[in-house]
């Protein structure tokens, strides 16, 4: 099977087409950036407090929010989150921008996230633990105390073994919620067992998945990190380009994957997604494998340059475009593939990661031939070069 | 089949080997199908969001420590000073790292300079700017940064036996950052951070005081006002809850004057213990015992001052003064009402000696356990769905040459599992987007590969001439593309930690694997298919 056969397509002549689509696309971008003050930064970099919250049916956003309120929360953020691949994920993501500094003001926000929660959805036994809460130590140490199964001496390995196993149902199977203690009968609890868990947790029907608390100093920190060891990574690939070819072609390709990184954050504005950690490696390796695209472009260049020496430099250009497209298609189609497959199946923690690379792969490849071999062309129109091909990069090896 | 081929053949086998055997046979030799299951989920390590756990970032104030000293300085200057008779007008800090000495007689400034330099290495002596007979006395850098380096150490070794105490599996404390002044401390499996962080901020600073006045005052007004508005040489005064406060009045504060030098300090302990409380029933108290060395020194201490009231200051707060009713030579008791975990974690950080400085928290994460196997059942499932789009798409679209791309891609995470198994790297979630990202990418250099030999093969090429000019010519090519992509997944590796290191990780290794799957391994294969097949054939790609 064959999708290219052969292709004769005028690539550079339609070069300022690119060029506008490109424009219109980070003017797009930049409006949304301005219009909605800057990008939406999540709390790895604006310092915050996050706290996952999963439950058992639809998540009751209004009794939520009327919790919070109560608590002094009233500026919090409540977020549902849903997946494409699990429909109803029944979780949300209460936010809370970090107000205060130092660790106390940092606690302080988790705790009254907390507090509300329990005092809004809590069952209000007073003197119980949350069973969906608590740790394999705290319930083996019930069933010690209470020790159900009359072990005697040999309890404790008993128990810890048993309250492993309770958690391990209630995380594994029951995605964290048990909404009633007779439920752990089918992770082989006894009717005993049970009656002594009773006495000392009851059940909610929610959990607290996750929680994420960083300090308003470590966030500005990281964010000029992130900028910083993007440039680095930048730097490194215009060094290395330049001395596998010409500095003309480091410049191009680092401004066609800068043009890619730019656009991806427009569009991250304009979908309203965070910027994480973790999108901040995802752009770095759309960085990476933006160059991919451009430097097996650039390859053909320089290899054609050396069998077409008669040829207009633009048509040669032409022309390894042309005999590269089946593989550029073949592979970013690959990889697009199997990021959507991330995008779609990944789960909610690496949705923002897989949309930058979604956006990525298809803004890196039409890069590679849009923007960077383009630049090169024109570069060496404007030098006057145009006639005739300039081969001084190829004369590091045969 | 020639034997260059052969030995290439061996060669690869015995990767194959070394990598399977890494994955299931370590660290015990498998007999069955689950111990080679759980060999394998012992190598592969899980990280903190994918197994859960807890995740926190401290900063150690190592400026405290710095200020500490020049307080310890300015003390023995003043004795040094009185000793060897210099006149001065004051002595007084200036900052965390400079004393200031105003006005020196002119003909000691001399005596005084030596000094300086004698007994104190550490310390520059200028004079001061703008004062005709005052001097500054400056900290060198490289004591600071001396100081900074030993607090930033013992801050870690303190904070790691608290942690170790607590009998979590495999916590992980260690330095953190760029900066010099901050940990990481690691607890897998940990939901609830509350009691780590307790234990760990806990100062941990015991001293036993000689308390003075017999009788504690009510506010720190009334404590100045009894003597005058000047407390009296080398004392001071120490918080504390009444002796005399009940149940009924609970809140009641009390100032106790109290000797300022320690007779014995948290240094001296050689031991502690949580014991049931005989006068407070249902509370807890902690035993301490002295070192030989405190107990030589206490012994007498105590001999000298019966019927006196001792303080007991942890933290700089007194929580009992019980009166000396006799020689004590090396035990102790701290009676504060506590609670059981309270006591046993208070006994634990007095066992583990005080913080050299006061912590904070910079970042606090906790992933509970039912959204790592969330993220894991998501992320395997994404994987799989992947590698089966590609390795049908390779199969549809190259035939035969498919299959060997196939080969090369579930050779390429053999070898990246393996990798991860063998340098004991931690598998993330953004990890796991890795793996997905280098089967996306890996098959790019045999798209390359094959796509060459294609074009070779419509330029009327013969199959084995077409095969070695394809892999020659792509050769250059996945050599650039593979070093840009290390390029970045370095500097992501330098720069980030945790989950976005394990992301870095996993990428290089995987391209590096993909460098000998899909070229040297890859070419092997054709090698041997082409060996085999008649000259006249087609090659099927």
């Amino acid at each position: 099977m064959e999708f290219f056969k052969q292709v004769d397509l005028d690539w550079m002549g339609k070069a300022k087409y690119f060029f506008a689509l490109s424009l219109a696309l980070l003017v797009i971008g930049c409006v949304s950036w301005i219009a909605k003050g800057g990008l939406y930064y999540g709390i790895d970099f604006k310092g915050g407090t996050l706290v996952y919250v999963r439950f058992a049916g639809t998540p009751p956003v209004d009794q939520l929010r009327g919790g919070l309120v109560k608590e002094g929360l009233g500026e919090s953020v409540i977020q549902p989150i849903s997946d494409i691949a699990t429909r109803n994920s029944n979780e949300v993501m209460i936010g809370l921008e970090q107000k205060g500094q130092g660790s106390e003001a940092l606690d302080a926000g988790k705790t009254a996230i907390l507090n509300a929660l329990h005092a809004t959805l809590g069952s209000g036994e007073v003197g119980k633990q949350d069973f969906n809460a608590a740790g394999p130590a705290a319930i083996s140490d019930v069933l010690i105390r209470k020790d159900p199964l009359s072990l005697g001496s040999a309890a404790a390995d008993r128990y810890a073994q048993l309250a492993r196993q309770l958690v391990a149902f209630r995380d594994k199977d029951s995605r964290g919620i048990v909404t009633s203690l007779d439920n752990l009968s089918s992770a082989g609890a006894s009717a005993a067992v049970i009656a002594a868990l009773r006495a000392a947790f009851y059940t909610s029907n929610f959990a607290i998945t996750n929680v994420e608390i960083v300090g308003p100093k470590v966030g500005s920190e990281l964010r000029r990190q992130a900028v910083l060891v993007t440039l680095y990574a930048l730097g490194g690939m215009l060094v290395y380009i330049a001395f596998r070819f010409e500095w003309v072609y480091g410049a191009a390709a680092v401004l066609a994957v800068f043009h890619d990184v730019l656009i991806t954050l427009g569009l991250f504005s304009i979908f309203h997604f965070e910027i994480s950690l973790t999108v901040i490696a995802a752009l770095l390796t759309l960085v990476g494998y933006s160059m991919n695209d451009t430097i097996v472009i650039f390859d053909r260049i320089r290899e054609n340059m050396r069998l077409m020496r008669r040829e207009p430099f633009h048509a040669i250009v032409n022309r390894s475009i042309n005999q590269t497209l089946s593989r550029t298609i073949l592979t970013s189609g690959l990889t697009f593939l199997t990021v959507m497959v991330l995008f779609l199946m990944g789960g909610q923690v690496l949705r923002a990661f897989s949309f930058a690379l979604v956006i990525g792969i298809m803004v890196g490849t039409y890069s590679s031939f849009g923007i960077a071999a383009p630049l090169v062309v024109a570069w060496n129109h404007w030098k006057g070069q145009g006639a005739t091909a300039a081969v001084t990069g190829t004369r590091s090896r045969q | 089949m020639n034997s260059n081929l052969k030995w290439k053949a061996v060669f690869i086998v015995a990767i194959i080997v070394i990598c399977i055997f890494g994955l299931v046979g370590i660290p015990n030799t498998p007999t069955s199908l689950s111990a080679m299951k759980s060999n394998f989920s012992d190598r592969i390590k899980l990280g903190l969001d994918l197994q859960g756990g807890t995740h926190l970032i401290l900063q150690v104030q190592v400026q405290e420590a710095v200020s500490q000293e020049a307080d310890q300085v300015l003390d023995h200057l003043k004795t040094q000073f009185q000793d060897k008779a210099i006149r001065y007008d004051e002595l007084r800090k200036l900052s965390d790292t400079q004393i200031l000495v105003h006005n020196i007689a002119p003909e000691q400034a001399g005596a005084a300079r030596n000094l300086v330099s004698d007994q104190f290495p550490d310390w520059d002596i200028t004079p001061a700017p703008g004062e005709a007979s005052g001097y500054l006395l400056t900290m060198k850098p490289s004591r600071i940064s001396n100081i900074r380096q030993q607090t930033m150490d013992q801050a870690e070794e303190t904070i790691r036996r608290r942690i170790d105490a607590l009998g979590l599996t495999e916590p992980l404390v260690a330095p953190y950052g760029q900066g010099d002044n901050e940990i990481i401390v690691e607890l897998p499996g940990e939901g609830d951070p509350n009691r780590a962080k307790s234990v760990i901020q806990a100062g941990g600073q015991l001293e036993l005081h000689l308390v003075l006045d017999s009788t504690p005052y009510s506010s720190e007004a009334a404590a100045m006002a009894a003597h005058g508005g000047v407390l009296p040489p080398n004392s001071q005064l120490v918080q504390g809850k009444s002796s005399a406060a009940s149940s009924s009045q609970p809140s009641a504060e009390s100032w106790y004057v109290v000797d300022r030098v320690p007779v014995v300090t948290g240094r001296d302990l050689r031991s502690a213990t949580a014991v049931r409380s005989t006068k407070n029933i249902g509370f807890y108290d902690v035993d301490f015992t002295l070192s030989t060395e405190a107990g030589r020194r206490f012994g007498p201490f105590t001999e000298q001052n019966i019927g006196k009231e001792l303080g007991i200051v942890l933290e700089h707060r007194l929580q009992t003064a019980p009166v000396i009713n006799g020689r004590i030579d090396d035990t102790g008791v701290i009676e504060g009402q506590f609670g059981e975990q309270e006591a046993n974690d208070l006994a634990l950080v007095l066992r583990s000696g005080a913080l050299p400085a006061s912590i904070k928290y910079l970042e606090e994460r906790t992933v509970g356990p039912s959204l790592g196997a969330d993220s894991i059942r998501h992320g395997v499932r994404a994987s799989i769905v992947s590698l089966l789009v590609v390795m049908v798409f390779m199969l549809v679209y190259y035939r035969l040459s498919g299959a060997n791309a196939v080969l090369a891609l579930i050779l390429n995470l053999v070898i990246l599992l393996a990798a991860l198994a063998y340098f004991g790297a931690v598998l993330t979630l953004p990890g796991i987007a890795g793996v997905i990202l280098t089967i996306g990418m890996g098959v790019d250099s045999n798209v390359l590969i094959f796509e060459r030999i294609r074009e070779e093969l419509r330029a009327s090429k013969a199959p084995v001439s077409a095969v070695d000019l394809g892999f020659k010519r792509a050769f250059l090519t996945i050599i650039d593309t593979h070093v840009t992509t290390v390029v970045s997944a370095l500097f992501l590796g330098l720069f980030g930690t945790g989950p976005v290191r394990g992301f870095a990780i996993t990428l290089v290794i995987g391209l590096l694997a993909n460098l000998f799957t899909s070229v040297y391994v890859s070419r092997v294969i054709f090698d041997w298919h082409l060996a085999r097949m008649p000259r006249e054939a087609e090659l099927s790609i």
